[in-house]
């Protein structure tokens, strides 16, 4: 790959900064949603499908993917740049997050030839939406333990069973799915098979969930004797659990090789700050308070902290007690502070605050909807009360609780 | 967001971990409490090994890496409870390299690389923390300044050559050098103070007379502070690391009702609180200590206020639970986990609480962008 000298990337910048500004949709008049989990109507969906569709022909997204499949080709720091850009901006994100970033960079790892012919080039162009089919209902974090069954039947996999938040479950052409195949062999992790689903196959039936928001963006997703073909599967039968863990380290970021654009288009707490300047409390600027400038400033402290641990971190000399705390603690410490600062938000707003997603309340209702959906950060994944019990027995060595 | 960690300032840690941990055990740490002198022998160690130099410019025979390089050595005496007057020192320092003429650099700093100890008269009875209000005087007769007012919580005073006080000259704030021989018989005395590992005296500056030429021609009164306010952060941060360490040890020891007190998600939960906040105060501490190298005093500002308010808060809470959690023991004198409260105190309300601060940020976040 040729070395992209630095004039080429400043030109580069230039040229999709200008991009953006001229090519970012205006306010569509409805309030979108904030990452992919939380798409909740047709509305919604259609004008970020449509928008991934056009900053990918545009030529600023997989810019890094080979060419033949219908990536860019193009070395990956043109990508981190366009992507920087989409952040910085603030444009909407690319909906079809877990294709982009999940199931494509696995196909394009270990799926074979015909499998990247067939799925690159339209999860680029979000043709084709993707889902995930892990979590069960019954199991939990405790993924190794999935109880959906998929059965040999001549050319076919017969499955029967259930996942559960599937996010863009209605919307996705295809899942990726852990399923198990055998209950034999050594341990729970040997009977377990991946498989690259087609959502349309009879006996598939994704049933949107309602959250507390009274908005969708999840389903369970049930398998009734459903037939898919058998090159569904992906790698061997028994090698589902090794194909999960590399599908987990693209979905933490821990492996290059995604797609790039933007996942999300999260509140920071530089929002908090600017809403504080707009909203009212008792006929003044809330920011005039001294309880809330208080409250404003631990947040930023909060949230500086949370940047500087990142950095820290890179700097072994200054991890030396309990050198797996910052890693091992991101999820907590992220969501915690999100959920925190957007209940904060609410109380800016006075009387107003009591109000919920609707053309009266302050932002459309945003901020009550990132604080309902905010708790989806500190349950999912672990919840934050089993993130302290982690760190607590993995971090400082405390005795199980 | 940057953080700089030097090759200095990682042979410096090295050497000062070592150094903190063989020369302040518990058992040393507990028998200097209160003590009427200083540990002369490991006075001269750490002179001996440069550390004296290390914020002095070359031309003053200093070692030129700057305060920041010295946050490491404080984090490790931090770390092990260690009394000492180096920091008083190298604040002082640190203030006549910002504020001090040519022949006074020369006169002091050579000196007190060499080992002459050195302390800050700032605070009053007030306990007032913005260090320009001032309400000691200084009046001009002739040629010399006759003194008057009262100053506090001068640590290590009795063993120092040279203290620099804040007094008010013609209305304005000013600093002076008062020498050990000006000083009379009976105005200092010994002060009772919540951090027993701490030296800290009154200093009655009535009718002390000192010559003009050691009124220092600037007074630059935000590097005091900013300076005394990184010497605390650095010990808060090694305090943390300690008294988690002691808090961990108690809760893999004790049983209560057949199990180990850790496994109660009532003590293990805070105890990974106190572990995120020690992470996020190490994290503003050295972001600090780089932005004060960068000399970008608005950033070092903020990122030191931060540090301070953040880390002295989250320190003050560990001590209040490493108490609690020891339960009846917790309540004795003979429990380690009362010295790292005490310190946790004193650090908290040296130089501005964590409100304080907050208060001083907020127009610095908030109003100017």
């Amino acid at each position: 790959m040729a070395d992209v000298t630095e004039k080429e990337m400043i030109e580069f910048r230039d040229e999709v900064s200008a991009w953006f500004k001229e090519n970012a949709p205006r306010d569509p008049g409805f309030l979108l949603p904030e990452t992919f989990m939380e798409v909740g109507t047709d509305q919604q969906f259609e004008f970020l499908r449509s928008w991934q569709q056009k900053v990918y022909e545009a030529g600023y997204l997989g810019m890094a993917w080979p060419d033949q499949y219908g990536g860019g080709g193009k070395p990956q720091v043109f990508q981190d740049i366009a992507s920087q850009e989409m952040a910085r901006q603030r444009v909407p994100f690319m909906p079809n997050t877990i294709g982009l970033n999940w199931a494509g960079p696995l196909i394009l790892k270990m799926g074979r030839e015909e499998d990247k012919q067939k799925y690159i080039k339209n999860i680029l162009s979000a043709e084709d939406i993707w889902c995930q089919g892990f979590s069960e209902p019954d199991t939990g974090s405790d993924l190794g333990n999935s109880q959906c069954r998929a059965v040999r039947d001549a050319d076919d996999y017969v499955i029967n069973g259930s996942k559960i938040w599937t996010s863009l479950g209605t919307y996705a052409k295809y899942m990726i799915l852990l399923a198990r195949t055998s209950t034999e062999g050594p341990n729970k992790y040997a009977g377990l098979s991946y498989f690259l689903v087609p959502m349309h196959a009879d006996g598939i039936d994704p049933k949107p969930i309602k959250k507390l928001t009274g908005e969708y963006g999840f389903c369970q997703t049930f398998f009734d004797h459903a037939r898919i073909p058998a090159d569904c599967l992906m790698g061997k039968e028994g090698e589902g659990w090794n194909i999960a863990m590399v599908t987990l380290t693209f979905e933490r970021g821990a492996t290059g090789g995604q797609a790039g654009g933007i996942a999300s288009m999260e509140l920071n707490v530089n929002d908090v700050v600017e809403l504080a300047r707009r909203a009212k409390r008792n006929g003044r600027p809330a920011i005039e308070d001294p309880h809330v400038r208080d409250q404003l400033v631990q947040f930023i402290m909060e949230s500086r902290g949370n940047q500087l641990m990142g950095v820290r971190s890179q700097i072994p000399e200054l991890a030396t007690d309990w050198p797996t705390a910052i890693p091992m603690s991101g999820k907590l410490r992220g969501s915690e502070l999100k959920r925190r600062m957007c209940q904060f938000a609410l109380s800016l707003q006075g009387a107003n605050a009591s109000r919920f997603v609707s053309n009266e309340a302050i932002d459309g209702g945003r901020w009550q909807r990132s604080y309902f959906n905010a708790f989806s950060g500190t349950i999912g994944g672990g919840t934050s009360e089993v993130q302290h019990n982690i760190l607590g027995e993995r971090v400082l060595g405390l005795p199980k609780s | 967001m940057r953080i700089d960690f030097t090759e200095e300032q990682a042979m410096l840690l090295e050497t000062a971990a070592d150094f903190c941990r063989n020369h302040s055990p518990m058992d040393k740490v507990r028998s200097s409490l209160d003590a009427q002198q200083i540990d002369a022998s490991t006075w001269q160690e750490m002179v001996e090994l440069g550390w004296l130099g290390i914020n002095v410019p070359a031309e003053y025979g200093g070692l030129d890496l700057g305060l920041h390089s010295v946050v490491p050595i404080v984090e490790s005496m931090g770390r092990h409870l260690m009394g000492s007057p180096y920091t008083s020192t190298v604040i002082t320092i640190e203030t006549l390299v910002r504020s001090a003429s040519a022949a006074q650099k020369t006169q002091w700093l050579p000196r007190l690389v060499a080992g002459s100890i050195a302390t800050m008269a700032l605070t009053e009875e007030d306990g007032n923390w913005r260090l320009d209000e001032v309400s000691a005087t200084g009046e001009q007769q002739g040629e010399v300044l006759i003194l008057s007012g009262q100053k506090c919580f001068v640590t290590d005073a009795d063993c120092a050559a040279l203290i620099v006080a804040s007094i008010k000259v013609a209305g304005t704030p000013r600093l002076v050098l008062i020498t050990a021989d000006q000083i009379p018989e009976g105005a200092l005395s010994r002060e009772t103070v919540i951090d027993q590992t701490r030296r800290s005296f009154s200093l009655s500056l009535e009718g002390i007379e000192i010559p003009l030429d050691q009124l220092l021609p600037a007074s630059d009164f935000t590097t005091i502070e900013l300076a005394s306010v990184l010497m605390l952060c650095a010990e808060i941060s090694g305090g943390l690391t300690g008294v988690l360490h002691t808090i961990i040890e108690y809760l893999n020891m004790r049983k209560a009702f057949d199990r180990f007190i850790g496994s109660y998600q009532a003590l293990k939960h805070p105890t990974v609180d106190i572990l995120l906040g020690l992470e996020a105060a190490k994290s503003h501490l050295y972001h600090a200590a780089t932005m004060l190298a960068s000399d970008h005093q608005r950033d070092a500002e903020i990122a030191l206020r931060i540090a301070k308010s953040q880390g002295s808060e989250t320190f003050a809470f560990a001590g209040d639970r490493a108490i609690q959690f020891h339960g009846g023991f917790g309540f004795t004198f003979e429990c380690d986990a009362q010295l790292y409260l005490r310190r946790a105190l004193w650090c908290q309300y040296q130089f501005g609480d964590d409100a304080h601060h907050r208060q001083l940020l907020a127009p610095l976040l908030l109003d100017e962008y």
